[in-house]
Order: structure tokens, then C-alpha cells, then sequence
């Protein structure tokens, strides 16, 4: 096992920065998820990682051992494919085997360990298979079988569970989680899910067109987001924009809006205030409202989006539309057009800068 | 109902059609072969001398020969060759690439009667001559497209993932192309091997061209004896041709379906 260290990482195709600049500290053991839309340079930076092409500049190293210019053959990592990449020539058993073979493991050792890792995988039974007879997530399960029975240094899984369908992806969310947490592999997982992302890693970072944008724990992220991207990607999140005042904001009507977190601004620059939508209560105007919420506005419900355990409302305030996710607990529900007030509390603001 | 019954019909009928076509001429053929009399009379009269005349015939049998040795150095040496340039040219970006794969198609269209002057003038000019060295060099340069052509298609259909897989898993590139790439493409490689076989056999213009009187292949020999008068002898020949190579085909098609998963 072993930590990954990216440093000052730079890979550019022609003109197309695809990485600019990336340092990251992949902890030993650790579950990190590389979050980011489509074209944000985080498969290229699995790919870096992995040894399917170099970087241009800047230092990769596993277990403190600097790698960059080591190809994939040689790095000891194992790789879980979107599509799964499973030899269609070969039986389940064979694909698992494949990488002790081509070491040239003895023949015993070889069968004990791929039964071992199959087990593991609970596909104990199917070893004799070939791969167009399984399902989606046994097919998942046997390349996950196959990366990690050669004691790879590090597991790599770019998007492993796009393929399947939702049900079936949480419960591969949980397994995937308990075989980690089972080997104690350092793991690194693309995903442009963030709700993957939140659920299954220990930490998080955040790309958006070649440059990381924030990283670190989950709930940290989420709750102090330091940018409207990050904000925005992770999460649902309501973005008010003004003029700094400090520790906080004034928006263009005139209100302000407290912020308990955040970096301190220059009065007058612009800047933003983002709340996640299940923090902001919602009341009509003779309702008693929680004496901690600083912040309130007022607007009217223009829709409601009932999903049994919670309700969506969309609020109209000064040309902007603000959701609030409010839990199904019996109260009374608003109607469409109706006037609110909006409240939640400075703890729950996060100041960023514009 | 009455309409697609009919159209049903019409289906078979053309398929009947279509076979009879294609075999006839050779059932009559091997028929003949074992037919009493030189000259396709009736009544029919079963004989088995002509088999017997044709194990005297020392000419036909070393042409035969030839044409199968030659048939198959062919086949191995374009087919190595020619899948060898496929997966080069499937892994790798170079200058010129483009150019190199259009140069891979004109041959095939080139008519082999200017092909083969071609290459009867290029042998003589760099002191080859004619002969079977030349029969066979020309053999592989024909086929080589073909075998080309067979396996790069065969390769659009193979997931690039597959060798990215096995080389995370450790594999170097040798054990990646021998247990992952060529597998998936062996198929293609059958194929591309029946054709360069098919198109060496098969070749009687371009042989015709290098051939020398004692080395020759069994085309250009039937095609002589025609000329001298025909003899049920090449009958006799054509038949054994004919059941052996619907045997291999229906032996290679037994094991590899062609293009298609295993």
C-alpha cells in the first residue's frame, strides 16, 4: 500500500490544456473521489496517474517513489475500466488471472489467489464463466476482482459504475466501499456523480478544466465551498450575488445577507453567498420563525415539487428563483403563488469571493 | 396470406436457381471424372481410370504440388506479414500513415495481367528470372493486401481498453498482443489466411507470367494440357482440388465463426 503524491502536474494536447498545474496528496489507504463535469481533466489525470501517458511537466509519486516517466506495466497499480475491459477470450477465472500469469506466478498459487479475490467479490462460484454471460455488476465485480489480486499499490477506477443502473450502483457503492475498507488499498475514483463522490470517498477533489478548484472531506467541501463552482457541482446550492460588506453581503434591493464562513472581503467587491436549499426554513408571514435565523427574505412559492419524503419549492424574490427543500413532516404544505418568507441562519452562509 | 406464400416460393425457386448456378457445372465435372469416355458420351459408365492415369501423369502431380507449396508459404508469409502492418498500423500514428493505407488498396484493383508483366520485367531486371521464387514472391505481394484489408477491419471491432487493461495488469507489450490483441483477431487472420491462400491457388495470369516450363503451377499445367487436348485426367484433378478445399472450408468454418463473437 502506499500514498500517491501529484505535484505541479501539467499535460497539454496541442493547444488543450487538459492539466494546469495540478498538486494533489492522495493519502495512504485512503478512498479519494476526482469530481468534475466532462472535459475537466480528471480521467487525464487517472491516466497520469496510472502510467498511460506522461505529464509534461510536474512530479507523480507512489509509495514516495517518483514514477512519472514509469510505464503502466511497471507501476503496480490495478485499474477498474468504465466499460470494463474484461478479456472476452478468456473465463472469469482467466481474467483473474491474468495479471499473476503474466508475472509468472506457479500454477497453485495462481488458483488459490483468484479464488480468493473471487470470494472476495462474492463470485466465488462463477470462476468457470465467460464474461458475456454475466450481468452488468458481476462483470463489475470480476474486473474489480482482477485489479486488486495482484496487490496493486494503488486502485484506480475511472467511472466504474456509470454502466449500471441506480439501483444496482448503490449496491455496488457499498460493496466497492467494504472491499476497500477490506484490503485497505489506497483508492482513487473518477466520477462526474457527486452524490458517488459524497457517499463513497474519504476526500474529495474538485476539477473543472484542467485546475483542481478545492479538495478535501466531503462534509467540508459541502459546507464551505470556496467557490459558486464548487458550490454549484457539489450539492444543490442558492447563490446570491452582491456587494461584499464585510462578512457578508448587500444585494441589489438593498437586503443583506449574513455569512458565518467564508474569507473576509473588502467592502464593496463583488461576491456571492451561497445556502444549500434543505437549510433555508420557509413560513408564511404570521408564522414564528427561528430566532437564529439572521438572514430573511421574502418572496413567493411560484412551484412546489412533491417527492413524498420532502417537498421542492421554488421561491420568486427580485428576478431570482431560490429552492428550498423542505422534509414531508405533516405541516401544512404552501400553495403555488403564495407569500413567504424565506429565513436561515448566518452558520448556514457561506461567503465566497466573486 | 396466399401472397407471401407465393413470394415463399419465389425465394426458394431462386435459391435453387442459384445453387444449381454455382454447382452444376462443377457436379457435371466430377461426374465426368469418373465417366468411361473421353468425350462426355452417354450412356454414363463408371470408371475410376482417369484417377488411375493421373497418379501416372509425373507433370500434373509436380504442378499440383508446386501449387500447394507455393499456396501455402503464401499464405504463412502474408499472413504474419500482413497482420504484423495491421496492428502497426492500428497502434501507431506516423507520418505518411494515410498514404500507406490508400497504397493498400490499388493492387487489388489493378487487372493481374498488368500486374504480372509488371512483374515479369521488374524480376528479369534485378536477376530473379522467372521461376517458382518468382511465382511465390509474386503470390505474397498479391496477397498481402487482402490480408491486410481482412485483419484491419477485424481490428476496427477491438476495444482499445483491452490492451490498456492487461497492461496495467503487467503484461509487456509481447504478452499483451499474443494473449489479448491476437486472440480477438484471429478470426481475421483465419479469414486473411484463406484469402491469400485462395488468391495464390487460384492465381493463373500472374503465374503464367513467371513460370518457366518445369516449374510451374497447376493452373498454367491445366491450362497447357487444355491447349494440347483435353483428357478427363484434369477432371480427375479438379475434383480432388474441389473436395479438399470444401473440406477445409467447412472445417475452418466449423471452428471460427467469421466476424462475429466466438
Amino acid at each position: 500500500m502506499a500514498g500517491v503524491q501529484v505535484s505541479n502536474v501539467s499535460r497539454s494536447f496541442g493547444a488543450h490544456k487538459a492539466l494546469d498545474h495540478v498538486s494533489i496528496d492522495f493519502p495512504d489507504g485512503g478512498f479519494y473521489a476526482l469530481l468534475g463535469p466532462s472535459g475537466s481533466g480528471k480521467t487525464t489525470l487517472l491516466r497520469q496517474i496510472a502510467g498511460f501517458d506522461f505529464p509534461d511537466s510536474g512530479r507523480i509519486a507512489i509509495g514516495g517513489e517518483s514514477v512519472e516517466r514509469v510505464p503502466v506495466e511497471k507501476r503496480r497499480i490495478g485499474m477498474v475500466f468504465q466499460n470494463y475491459a474484461l478479456f472476452p477470450n478468456m473465463s472469469v477465472a482467466d481474467n483473474v488471472a491474468f495479471g499473476l500469469s503474466v508475472r509468472g506466478e506457479a500454477k497453485a498459487t495462481i488458483a488459490t489467489e483468484v479464488q480468493r479475490a473471487l470470494d472476495l467479490v462474492q463470485l466465488g462460484k462463477l470462476g468457470g464463466r465467460r464474461p458475456h454471460q454475466l450481468s452488468g455488476g458481476q462483470r463489475q465485480r470480476v474486473a474489480l476482482a482482477r485489479a486488486i489480486v495482484t496487490k496493486p499499490r494503488v486502485l484506480l477506477l475511472d467511472e466504474p459504475l456509470g454502466a449500471l443502473d441506480k439501483a444496482l450502483r448503490v449496491d455496488m457503492q457499498i460493496e466497492l466501499k467494504r472491499i476497500q475498507r477490506e484490503i485497505g488499498i489506497t483508492t482513487i475514483f473518477v466520477t462526474h456523480d457527486q452524490e458517488e463522490a459524497l457517499t463513497m470517498s474519504d476526500r474529495i477533489g474538485i476539477l473543472r478544466d484542467g485546475r483542481l478548484v478545492q479538495e478535501g472531506p466531503p462534509e467540508e467541501i459541502y459546507d464551505r465551498p470556496q467557490s459558486e463552482f464548487a458550490a454549484t457541482f457539489l450539492g444543490d446550492a442558492n447563490i446570491f450575488r452582491g456587494d461584499a460588506t464585510g462578512h457578508g453581503i448587500r444585494l441589489p434591493d438593498g437586503m443583506t445577507i449574513a455569512a458565518g464562513s467564508g474569507p473576509s472581503l473588502a467592502a464593496g467587491t463583488k461576491a456571492s453567498c451561497a445556502v444549500r436549499p434543505e437549510r433555508i426554513q420557509i413560513s408564511t408571514g404570521n408564522a414564528k420563525l427561528d430566532m437564529g435565523n439572521a438572514n430573511m427574505l421574502e418572496g413567493q412559492v411560484s412551484k412546489r415539487i412533491f417527492a413524498g419524503n420532502n417537498s421542492t419549492y421554488f421561491v420568486d424574490r427580485d428576478g431570482q428563483t431560490v429552492k428550498v427543500i423542505v422534509q414531508n413532516t405533516g405541516a401544512e404544505r404552501l400553495a403555488e403563488g403564495q407569500p413567504v418568507v424565506l429565513s436561515w441562519s448566518p452558520e448556514s452562509t457561506v461567503l465566497i469571493a466573486a | 396470406m396466399a401472397t407471401t406464400r407465393i413470394l415463399e416460393w419465389v425465394g426458394r425457386f431462386y435459391i435453387f436457381l442459384l445453387l444449381g448456378f454455382l454447382y452444376l457445372p462443377i457436379i457435371i465435372m466430377a461426374l465426368m471424372s469418373f465417366n468411361a469416355s473421353p468425350f462426355y458420351q452417354l450412356p454414363f459408365e463408371w470408371t475410376t481410370d482417369w484417377y488411375a492415369s493421373l497418379w501416372q501423369n509425373d507433370q500434373l502431380i509436380a504442378a499440383t504440388w508446386n501449387s500447394i507449396e507455393i499456396a501455402i508459404i503464401t499464405t504463412v508469409i502474408s499472413t504474419v506479414l500482413g497482420s504484423a502492418a495491421s496492428l502497426a498500423l492500428y497502434r501507431y500514428e506516423f507520418r505518411g500513415k494515410k498514404f500507406l493505407q490508400a497504397l493498400l488498396f490499388p493492387p487489388i484493383a489493378i487487372p493481374w495481367l498488368i500486374t504480372g508483366t509488371a512483374m515479369l520485367i521488374f524480376f528479369f531486371g534485378i536477376g530473379i528470372g522467372r521461376g517458382l521464387i518468382a511465382i511465390l514472391l509474386g503470390h505474397v505481394a498479391l496477397a498481402l493486401p487482402y490480408v491486410i484489408v481482412v485483419v484491419s477491419a477485424r481490428l476496427q471491432t477491438f476495444a482499445p481498453e483491452l490492451e490498456e487493461a492487461a497492461r496495467s495488469l503487467g503484461a509487456n507489450q509481447w504478452q499483451v498482443t499474443v494473449r489479448v490483441t491476437l486472440p480477438w483477431i484471429m478470426p481475421g487472420v483465419i479469414a486473411g489466411g484463406l484469402f491469400a491462400f485462395a488468391v495464390s491457388f487460384d492465381q493463373f495470369v500472374v503465374s503464367y507470367f513467371l513460370s518457366t516450363p518445369g516449374q510451374t503451377t497447376l493452373p498454367v499445367e491445366i491450362y497447357a494440357a487444355i491447349r494440347k487436348g483435353f483428357t478427363p485426367e484434369i477432371n480427375a484433378v479438379s475434383t480432388i482440388i474441389i473436395v479438399v478445399s470444401m473440406a477445409l472450408m467447412l472445417l475452418t468454418a466449423r471452428f471460427f465463426k467469421f466476424g462475429g463473437e466466438k
